[in-house]
């Protein structure tokens, strides 16, 4: 048996085949980034929202600032360096996002449910994420609960806008926004600006149905949905023994 | 001939007490690493009131000061308890305005920063490729767009000068006037002391002026711009200083049940902060075997050839 976390890393990282620059966080986008780096990407460089690129870290990093990331690592840029030359300057190829609420555009809020100016939850906000979504080439989303209260119709609110939204404002957008969101239930994906997300793939046993009923809009489907691949032996001996041995983030 | 170096060094209380003042704008940077966590409890200490506090990663030490009945308006671009869960008295304040409601300013990162960058060279606004189709300028209208005098009707969105009052930083040495030497994660803490009007760097150690001469790129902020220089090992605690000490995780994880329930709060304050009289005590207070559990072992750099003319 493998646990969600497992699957949804597997699915991500096979996701980053040939890519060269991943913006990640820390959790399921370093699992899915290491993972790659070991199987479908080897050139993988893997940068972090600290300013350190190219991290050779001695342990699994608790957060994306950990010292293990410090020492040995390429190099360590400024935040000025990190946010104006590499994210804004155009050097990742992908950006690794989750939030709280994505709508079928692939916007996403990180900062409030219910209204801005009184709150029912106030989440930590953009953080980098506006940064990323605007200068990456294109983004993944990792969402750990597929249901309607998280894929919404409407977003209460919009931290991180993708390319529609920007035009819509006036601006030319540089990247393609959100293309896949991977979950427990299957990849949905979109191909840039003026598409909608749609069901690409599903994990077995899933219905389109069952994805229909997940999602709080009227969820569109690719005309062929495959089944995706259950994690190989390889992968999941991989992922624990040398990218996580000691379970952090595989919960 | 060499200039005499001014002597800045001074008590992390004499430089809270001089250079902090009720209804000041307070920015307090380190992204992570290096957090001015021990100036933070002092002006708790100090009782400071009505303060605009401006930090990107408004974490632990801001809900501390917001316990501490410090603030009045957060300038923030993440509000969060790193990865380790919530900010209680933060949210409480922004959810219920319990017990008084916060001014809160909402940024996302390269927004802070470049505030920084206009503020610390006293630039009108400064662009940047972000906000498009967000719906934060809808509640911060100090985030504009504007024409791009040079393109073809392309637009771009600003954001204002930041110029704090006071930057606090902490850093890993600085020599007695405040020449200033961090590694690791260096952050923004450079833009942040040169856009402010005074600034107090808190150092793991005062080294001698030849230990920063010795190695004058890794000065990160020079002299001109620092006014006071402070001395309090372990300053940074519960970040780390890399090469001094490590994150104290335990203790991020373990804020989210301290500061969800207010009672329990109001009793670490008052042991920890109001309870010690300065950073010292708290690290006394703290023990040697909890130190040694944070203790880091060696990874120098190799040293480089500066060269000296023959």
């Amino acid at each position: 048996m493998s646990t969600s976390s497992e699957v949804l890393s597997v699915i991500a990282s096979r996701e980053l085949a040939g890519r060269r620059t991943v913006f990640a966080g820390i959790g399921l986008p370093t699992l899915a980034a290491s993972l790659a780096h070991l199987t479908v990407a080897p050139d993988l460089e893997i940068v972090y929202e600290s300013g350190v690129c190219g991290a050779h870290p001695s342990h699994l990093p608790e957060t994306i600032a950990d010292a293990v990331l410090i020492t040995g690592a390429e190099a360590v840029l400024s935040m000025p360096a990190l946010f104006g030359y590499v994210l804004q300057g155009g050097h990742i190829d992908v950006g690794f996002l989750g939030a709280a609420q994505i709508d079928r555009w692939g916007n996403l809020n990180s900062s409030v449910i219910g209204d801005w100016h009184g709150p029912t939850v106030r989440l930590p906000g953009s953080g980098g994420a506006m940064e990323v979504m605007a200068n990456s080439r294109e983004v993944f989303v990792v969402m750990r609960r597929h249901d309607p209260w998280s894929f919404v119709d409407e977003l209460d609110f919009c931290t991180s806008p993708g390319p529609d939204r920007a035009l819509a404002d006036g601006v030319t957008p540089f990247g393609l926004g959100v293309t896949k969101v991977i979950t427990e239930l299957g990849i949905l994906a979109r191909g840039g600006p003026g598409e909608e997300l749609r069901l690409a793939a599903l994990r077995p046993g899933v219905t389109v149905e069952q994805a229909r009923e997940a999602t709080g809009w009227p969820l569109k489907v690719a005309d062929e949905v495959p089944v995706i691949e259950p994690p190989s032996e390889a992968e999941l001996r991989l992922l624990r023994e040398d990218v996580d041995p000691e379970r952090v983030y595989l919960r | 001939m060499p200039r005499p170096s001014p002597d800045k060094t001074m008590s992390l209380r004499a430089a809270i007490a001089a250079f902090v003042h009720d209804g000041d704008t307070v920015a307090l940077e380190g992204f992570t690493h290096l957090i001015p966590t021990a100036a933070g409890h002092e002006i708790i200490r100090q009782g400071r009131r009505d303060l605009t506090v401006v930090r990107m990663t408004a974490d632990i030490v801001v809900d501390q000061m917001l316990a501490g009945g410090c603030v009045r308006k957060l300038v923030s671009s993440f509000v969060g308890n790193s990865s380790a869960g919530s900010l209680g008295e933060l949210r409480r304040r922004v959810e219920h305005a319990d017990p008084a409601p916060l001014e809160f300013v909402e940024y996302s990162h390269y927004g802070l920063i470049c505030r920084y960058l206009a503020g610390a060279q006293r630039l009108p606004f400064y662009p940047l490729h972000s906000y498009a189709g967000s719906d934060l300028p809808a509640v911060n209208p100090d985030i504009r767009k504007v024409t791009s005098p040079y393109g073809d009707g392309e637009q771009i969105y600003v954001v204002p000068p930041l110029n704090p009052d006071v930057t606090i930083i902490h850093a890993q040495r600085a020599d007695r006037a405040g020449n200033t030497q961090i590694w690791g994660l260096t952050g923004v803490q450079a833009e942040a002391v040169f856009a402010a009007a005074k600034a107090i760097v808190v150092v793991e150690e005062v080294v001698a002026d030849e230990v920063v001469r010795s190695d004058p790129n890794r000065t990160v902020v020079p002299a001109h711009a620092i006014d006071a220089v402070v001395e309090v090992p372990r300053g940074a605690h519960p970040s780390f200083a890399q090469g001094y000490y490590d994150r104290d995780n335990a203790f991020y994880r373990a804020w989210s049940g301290i500061s969800r329930d207010k009672e329990k709060l109001a009793a670490w304050m008052a042991e920890w902060i109001h309870g010690t009289a300065d950073h010292a005590e708290y690290v006394a207070k703290l023990g040697d075997d909890f130190w040694a559990g944070l203790a880091v072992g060696e990874a120098l750099s190799e040293p480089v050839n500066y060269g000296r003319r023959l």
